[in-house]
């Protein structure tokens, strides 16, 4: 190339490399911008929804007869409700609403489109719809048992005399939202999936699947509105690109983070944390159609095989909180006690007790995901040297599943987390197996691992009748201990949420369930 | 000529049928339950049970595919499980994303890996040989999720020379109308040019990322083309008759590699356009292959069937561009 060319070349290029170059890294000033997995998303209709990005959207787009409070989730308030009581047997509920409320419609919100609300999510009879059919309701009978008495005002009965607090907390609950029964009615079955007709603070303007969800201010919302007028969660899959786009300010807050990215951006002075423990649970659970781990010793010798301690400090550092109990901190009756650490001497005396001092070989189903898969590698090193052989058997989330709910498995690294804030979400299906057959009708996680227990099945059922709350802490916590000494569950820790935000970003504050993460205080500098 | 064509029609139909079946079959062998992603963990047995009815999954094999070839033939790729969207219409959104970031693949990949292969050729043994052959065994064998990763750490979060990961910084999000799905086009088509300079600098890693791997390959393959080109007989007659070495190489023995070049640089170009997953997904790009893989995991077969007939539609298609092209490019063929 001659020499003259070659110049002019060279000359050009800082007058064409702006132009190449990305504009000033910077979110819209009254735009909230969040990097976060959301390709769980399958459908936003309330009735249906059960996915955790699903579910902090319709908190955010829909409201509900009462709500608990995030300073203390045991107290339950109006949402809508203005104000309601419990009649003497226990099993009738009467609610006033609040004067003045409409949706993002403009339609008002009265008694009618509750009562339309909850009926319309019982006769759908999707999967969220057991925690008001837990109630007695039925697509036969719920006419009957959820009905209007007046404009703003509703009359509920429920089947037994449970307690207070448990029919408000499934009250509380997602499937339990209210929508704007007018807007439907235009519609084509299944719009709501993929729009939506609430009265909360937000409306939905966009949902691209496994790409972006855009939420706008309802402009139309009755209470105080939002700061900001648009709400953006964008799918960013891997942390370090979350981690990456949030320092270079393409994003104001990030929202799955590993401990690495965590520990790393807790040195940033631009970057606020924020924490909160949810309401999910990490455990072990031992089949119970396996003759070795059906053996009482080599159920308790398990649980001296985890060194809750070093996961604590290692794989789950800033994520999660070792925890050996199936209530979550923040639940009512949820328990501190930790009575087990890494034992290996206990475990083998117990394996020779059960007839097994050699040990035994078993199959492990792992999600191919951390940190999940690093537990395992970790319980196999700690049970090898007890002489348990363990095989990691690796799939993806649903071909682990596929085989958990089959009772294909000897052990499973599972999660759980609470549907409703209430005890009775966890008890149910840790501590409650009223059918232990192939074929039963329900079938919770005692019943995954083959678990027969009709005493504790009982006592579970008879907390939830318990009206006075204290007894009913206690009743908790006694079904707790019980858990722990005899189940085939071994709990290990209970996630911690951390979101990451730039220093602009104020009134972020993460909910214990998913539906609790409110956008509305949320304000930027 | 008609028998040519009538052949040639029917053996795509078969690849085509060939290509749902085997997909089909796989799709219902792998040990998921497709009924649990829609119904999910709490679903009850009796609830797990209505969706596999409504999803036709409790019907024998053969009347499941049947029907689904049937709707096929009719334009109907059935909707997808995790979007609830028509496949079509979820196809129509992330293809061309996936084109987008593979024809600037391609052509990075092909612009630079054709004259560095020639370069090679030409040097053969020397240095430049050995660097470019260097530069394919990095590209052949370095992770490209960790390439990713390291590109943008350097170029994006250091040197914020280029935008970061997606298609178009969210500011622009409802600025520029989606006519064409390309976003490139879409933003000159509104003119809009802060558009248009955002969405190039989100494009210029991942596109550069996947053209280096091309490259890999295409200069390897342009090297070993050149290679024989340039020790055939009509290089020695040229040298001969005092041709300048630049106009033997450009001229006469790149355009006789040329012909089985293009297969190498079409196959490039059809694998760019199944959808590069791991690019995707570190740059998250929402694009085919990673719809494909969300699908997959899910078990979301009609996705998973939708997008694999966009795969092999696509790799007919430039088989056959290709093809045509070799007979244009080599008389012989002909």
């Amino acid at each position: 190339m001659p020499l003259r060319r070659r110049h002019l070349l060279l000359s050009a290029l800082p007058a064409v490399l702006p132009a190449v170059l990305p504009a000033h890294a910077q979110t819209p000033r009254r735009t909230l911008v969040q990097a976060m997995a959301i390709d769980d998303m399958i459908s936003l209709d309330p009735a249906e929804n059960f996915e955790i990005t699903g579910s902090e959207l319709i908190g955010n787009l829909y409201e509900r007869l009462v709500q608990f409070d995030l300073d203390d989730p045991s107290r339950l308030s109006g949402q809508l409700a203005e104000r309601w009581t419990v009649s003497a047997d226990g099993r009738g509920y009467d609610f006033r609403l609040r004067e003045g409320l409409r949706f993002a419609s403009g339609n008002p919100l009265t008694a009618a489109e509750v009562v339309y609300s909850l009926q319309r999510a019982v006769r759908l009879n999707k999967t969220p719809a057991f925690i008001l059919t837990q109630l007695g309701w039925s697509a036969a009978n719920v006419a009957q048992r959820v009905r209007q008495t007046g404009p703003l005002t509703l009359s509920l009965s429920v089947r037994e005399a449970f307690a207070p607090s448990f029919v408000l907390n499934c009250l509380s609950s997602t499937v339990a939202s209210i929508v704007d029964q007018r807007a439907l009615q235009a519609r084509p079955e299944g719009w709501l999936r993929r729009n939506s007709a609430g009265s909360a603070p937000w409306v939905l303007r966009d949902w691209r699947a496994a790409e972006i969800v855009v939420l706008d201010r309802n402009e139309a919302y009755y209470g105080a509105k939002p700061r900001i007028e648009r709400a953006i969660y964008s799918h960013v899959k891997e942390s370090s690109m979350q981690r990456l786009m949030l320092v270079r300010g393409d994003v104001d807050v990030a929202r799955n983070l590993s401990p690495q990215d965590i520990t790393a951006l807790a040195a940033n002075p631009q970057i606020k944390l924020t924490r909160i423990a949810k309401g999910t649970v990490y455990y072990i659970s031992l089949n119970q159609k396996n003759a070795y781990l059906a053996r009482p010793e080599v159920r308790e010798a398990f649980k001296w095989l985890v060194d809750y301690e070093a996961l604590g400090t290692t794989l789950i550092q800033g994520i999660g909180r070792p925890h050996q109990n199936f209530l979550p901190h923040g639940l009512l009756g949820a328990s501190d006690a930790a009575p087990y650490r890494l034992d290996v001497a206990r475990a083998k005396a117990l394996l020779a007790k059960a007839g097994l001092p050699e040990g035994f070989q078993v199959t492990m189903d792992v999600r191919s995901s951390q940190p999940v898969q690093g537990i395992a590698e970790a319980v196999q090193q700690w049970a090898g040297r007890a002489g348990i052989r363990i095989e990691i058997l690796p799939g993806d989330g649903k071909q682990t599943l596929t085989r958990y709910r089959a009772r294909k498995h000897d052990l499973y690294i599972g999660e759980w987390g609470a549907d409703y804030w209430d005890p009775h979400t966890n008890a149910d299906t840790f501590a409650r197996n009223p059918d232990n057959s192939d074929g039963a009708a329900q079938q919770p996680l005692a019943w995954r691992n083959a678990w027969a227990i009709p005493q504790l099945t009982r006592e579970t059922d008879a907390a939830l009748l318990e009206r006075d709350t204290a007894r009913r802490a206690a009743d908790y916590e006694r079904l707790q201990a019980q858990f722990r000494e005899q189940s085939p569950f071994v709990m290990i820790y209970q996630q911690q949420q951390v979101a990451a935000a730039r220093a602009g970003v104020e009134g972020l504050r993460l909910g214990p369930t998913s539906d609790t993460t409110f956008l509305a205080p949320v304000s930027k500098r | 000529m008609m028998r040519k064509f009538a052949g040639l029609v029917a053996s795509l139909l078969l690849t085509v049928i060939g290509l749902l079946a085997v997909t089909f079959l796989i799709g219902r062998v792998v040990p998921t339950d497709p009924a649990l992603s829609v119904a999910g963990d709490r679903a009850t047995a009796a609830q797990l049970a209505a969706v596999r009815e409504d999803l036709g999954l409790n019907r024998p094999l053969y009347v499941q595919f049947g029907r689904y070839v049937a709707a096929v033939a009719q334009g109907d790729l059935g909707a997808s499980l995790l979007t609830g969207n028509a496949v079509t219409s979820d196809i129509a959104r992330v293809f061309p994303a996936t084109l987008e970031l593979a024809t600037v693949g391609i052509v990075f990949g092909a612009a630079i890996g054709i004259p560095l292969g020639v370069w090679a050729a030409v040097r053969r043994g020397r240095l430049a040989d050995q660097l470019v052959r260097l530069m394919g065994l990095v590209g052949y064998s370095a992770p490209i999720f960790w390439l990713g990763l390291m590109a943008l750490a350097l170029f994006y979060a250091r040197l914020g020379w280029v935008g970061g990961p997606g298609r178009i910084n969210v500011g622009f999000l409802y600025s520029v109308e989606a006519r064409s799905g390309l976003m490139l086009l879409d933003c000159l088509l509104a003119g809009d040019w802060e558009a248009l300079r955002s969405a190039a600098s989100h494009l210029v890693l991942p596109g550069a990322l996947l053209g280096y791997f091309s490259l890999a390959y295409i200069s390897r393959m342009t090297r070993s083309f050149m290679l024989k080109e340039l020790s055939a007989e009509y290089v020695v007659a040229a040298r001969a008759k005092g041709l300048s070495e630049a106009r033997i190489v450009w001229r006469h023995a790149l355009r006789n590699a040329a012909v089985p070049l293009l297969t190498v640089v079409a196959l490039s170009y059809a694998g760019l356009l199944e959808g590069s997953v791991l690019t995707e997904t570190v740059f998250s790009w929402p694009g085919l292959g990673q719809y494909i893989t969300n699908a997959l995991q899910s078990a979301d077969m009609n996705a998973v069937l939708g997008g694999t007939l966009v795969v092999g539609a696509v790799f007919i298609g430039i088989n056959l561009l290709s093809d045509l092209l070799y007979r244009w490019l080599d008389p012989r063929t002909r």
